[in-house]
């Protein structure tokens, strides 16, 4: 079986391998993008998971741009076209509100996350930016119980470049869980 | 999750406290018996259930998967409206429906392809006259007798409500004046748009979640969110009212209507001047001209609720002693205008698995599990704003828990 390429550039654009109909179970055309480029988003991806491991609210809101959408949003509720978002975002203002008030008007139990990513596809690229998808998975370990899969699901992302690096124009996290485990209290 | 199978019926060998509705034992919360009793006497018995909004099922065909405690049922709409079904096959039990929401021309159990229409009708039995002669139904086998069971359904304003029971009053009188009246005045009628959903699985007994709403007196503690920004505060004026023997519950809170200089809240230690970037989030905007808010309870399983402009009904499914899917169903008006349906959206951020407020009780809740796992002889006090059961103007209260108790133990003859 021929080795599939490390980057996708040579597919078509139009690349299916199934029914093109379910958008959420097909393949992702990819856009062309350099090795350069592409190493640059996985760390951007990395280091915003890192962040988020390490709980530092105070440094999430620097990965967004001013006019950004954010949103912690089901799969039924998305694909359904549906507006309500678990966690919304919306500007850069409603991002650093919710980490602050995550920060200081909250109650909850002590906990470890780690965000895992994989996948990444770099679906095109416009004069917004890149739009990506990436899969994600977060485990939670709470003080006294064992790790769980907190929510498991896909980023569905614009990533623009600024004169500071990459910013996320819009990030969805869109989970496929059916429902939350008690609660999620750090973004995602 | 689970009930646990090994352990005794514990409420034939405990007692109440002699104390009465100002006392909760805290073998309530985790004896599997009892957890059975409420799922029949109170979920599928004589009461009537939110299951979902009727512009959820907007189209001839249309269906929605809903929950009745531990009992799956089926919303449809077909040219005579809306109905609510058993998702429960008339043959082997089978469940007909398994996506959560669909469109149809018939409901198929996948099992041995019985049809059913949307009203539940039988319309076929597969190999009804058998094959070659030979098996099939015995020749006075009647389809009209084995149809999907009906609920009675109630539909207010766009809500639709369910019960399993024939001998429950009608939902109106069910209600009582004041939970109606509450009722209309979020939903009088004006067509809904529904929002989306959210769900969360609390690892706490179903009462423990249920209290938690009827008692204001924590809501101006807990929740350093609604204090900082006015939204909910000790000396705001808030009628605290259970209605029909302590069944129902509803409180009315009006965040302007404020007495003194609002040096009380000032006392409170975690108060703290925070401002938010985007007060749209917070800001209340008075669509009913009344400048109140609203959270009741229509027991067993719903709360319905307005939160500045948010508008959601929590749907509470106990899925086992200590399990509670709390399904919530934001929703707004078809009529909406775009600065409204923006606003609403914004200040959902409150609500939910991820709430600023909402967030503290599932937290919190929790552990309290915990405790009333852990030492379940220990009993809850329950003496603020009296021993009684009046309604009260005030958020320093635990009469909405002493009613329900007051209700809780009449029912089951605790």
């Amino acid at each position: 079986m021929a080795k599939r390429p490390e980057i996708h550039q040579n597919w078509p654009a139009n690349f299916s391998p199934t029914h093109p109909s379910s958008p959420m179970s097909v393949s992702s055309p990819t856009a062309a993008i350099s090795a350069s480029e592409l190493q640059v988003l996985r760390q951007f991806l990395e280091d915003y998971a890192d962040t988020l491991d390490a709980q530092d609210l105070e440094h999430w809101p620097d990965y967004f741009t001013e006019d950004a959408l954010y949103q912690v949003i089901s799969r039924e509720n998305h694909e359904a076209g549906l507006l309500h978002a678990t966690m919304h975002c919306d500007g850069l203002g409603m991002i650093r509100d919710r980490a602050q008030a995550t920060r200081e008007c909250t109650v909850y139990e002590p906990r470890y996350l780690r965000h895992f990513l994989h996948g990444l596809r770099v679906r095109s690229r416009s004069a917004q930016g890149l739009e990506t998808r990436c899969n994600f998975l977060v485990i939670e370990s709470t003080s006294d119980e064992e790790p769980r899969v907190l929510l498991v699901g896909q980023y569905l992302d614009t990533v623009v470049h600024t004169e500071q690096g990459m910013r996320f124009k819009k990030r969805l996290c869109v989970y496929d869980n059916y429902r939350i485990y008690n609660s999620l209290v750090f973004p995602v | 999750m689970n009930p646990n199978p090994t352990s005794i019926d514990m409420a034939t060998s405990r007692r109440w406290p002699e104390e009465g509705i100002t006392r909760v034992p805290a073998w309530i919360y985790s004896d599997p018996g009892l957890f059975r009793r409420e799922l029949d006497e109170f979920f599928a018995g004589d009461s009537w259930n939110f299951v979902g909004l009727d512009c959820e099922v907007p189209e001839k065909g249309d269906y929605k998967r809903a929950w009745i405690g531990d009992r799956q049922v089926i919303i449809t709409r077909d040219a005579d409206g809306v109905h609510v079904l058993e998702n429960r096959c008339s043959h082997r039990g089978g469940a007909v429906v398994w996506q959560n929401k669909g469109h149809a021309r018939m409901l198929t159990c996948p099992y041995h392809q019985w049809g059913f229409n949307m009203k539940g009708e039988c319309r076929g039995v597969s190999l009804i006259k058998g094959v070659h002669g030979e098996g099939g139904m015995p020749p006075d086998f009647d389809m009209k007798q084995h149809g999907l069971r009906r609920l009675r359904v109630a539909v207010v304003g766009g809500s639709v409500w369910a019960s399993f029971s024939d001998t429950v009053p009608d939902f109106e009188t069910y209600c009582g004046p004041l939970a109606m009246k509450r009722l209309r005045r979020l939903m009088p009628g004006r067509p809904l748009k529904l929002l989306g959903h959210s769900r969360q699985l609390i690892p706490c007994n179903w009462k423990l979640y249920y209290e938690n709403n009827r008692d204001p007196y924590h809501g101006t503690l807990l929740h350093t969110f609604f204090i900082t920004f006015g939204l909910y505060r000790a000396d705001s004026r808030h009628d605290t009212s259970p209605e029909q023997g302590g069944m129902h519950s509803v409180n009315v809170a009006a965040p302007g209507d404020r007495q003194g200089d609002g040096s009380f809240t000032k006392e409170l230690k975690r108060f703290k001047d925070f401002k938010l970037n985007d007060m749209e989030a917070v800001k209340f905007a008075d669509e009913y001209g009344d400048g109140e808010m609203t959270a009741m309870q229509l027991f067993p399983s719903a709360f319905i609720q307005q939160h500045a402009n948010v508008l959601a009904v929590r749907l509470i499914n106990p899925k086992g002693v200590r399990a509670t899917e709390v399904d919530w169903t934001y929703f707004g008006y078809a009529d909406d205008d775009a600065d409204m349906q923006r606003i609403r959206l914004k200040q959902a951020n409150l609500l939910g698995p991820s709430g600023f407020v909402s967030m503290d009780d599932s937290e919190l809740l929790k552990q309290l599990q915990r405790q009333v796992d852990g030492y379940p002889d220990s009993k809850a006090v329950l003496e603020m704003g009296g021993r009684d059961v009046k309604p009260q103007v005030t958020m320093a209260t635990e009469v909405g828990l002493r009613a329900f108790y007051d209700f809780y133990r009449q029912r089951l003859g605790l």
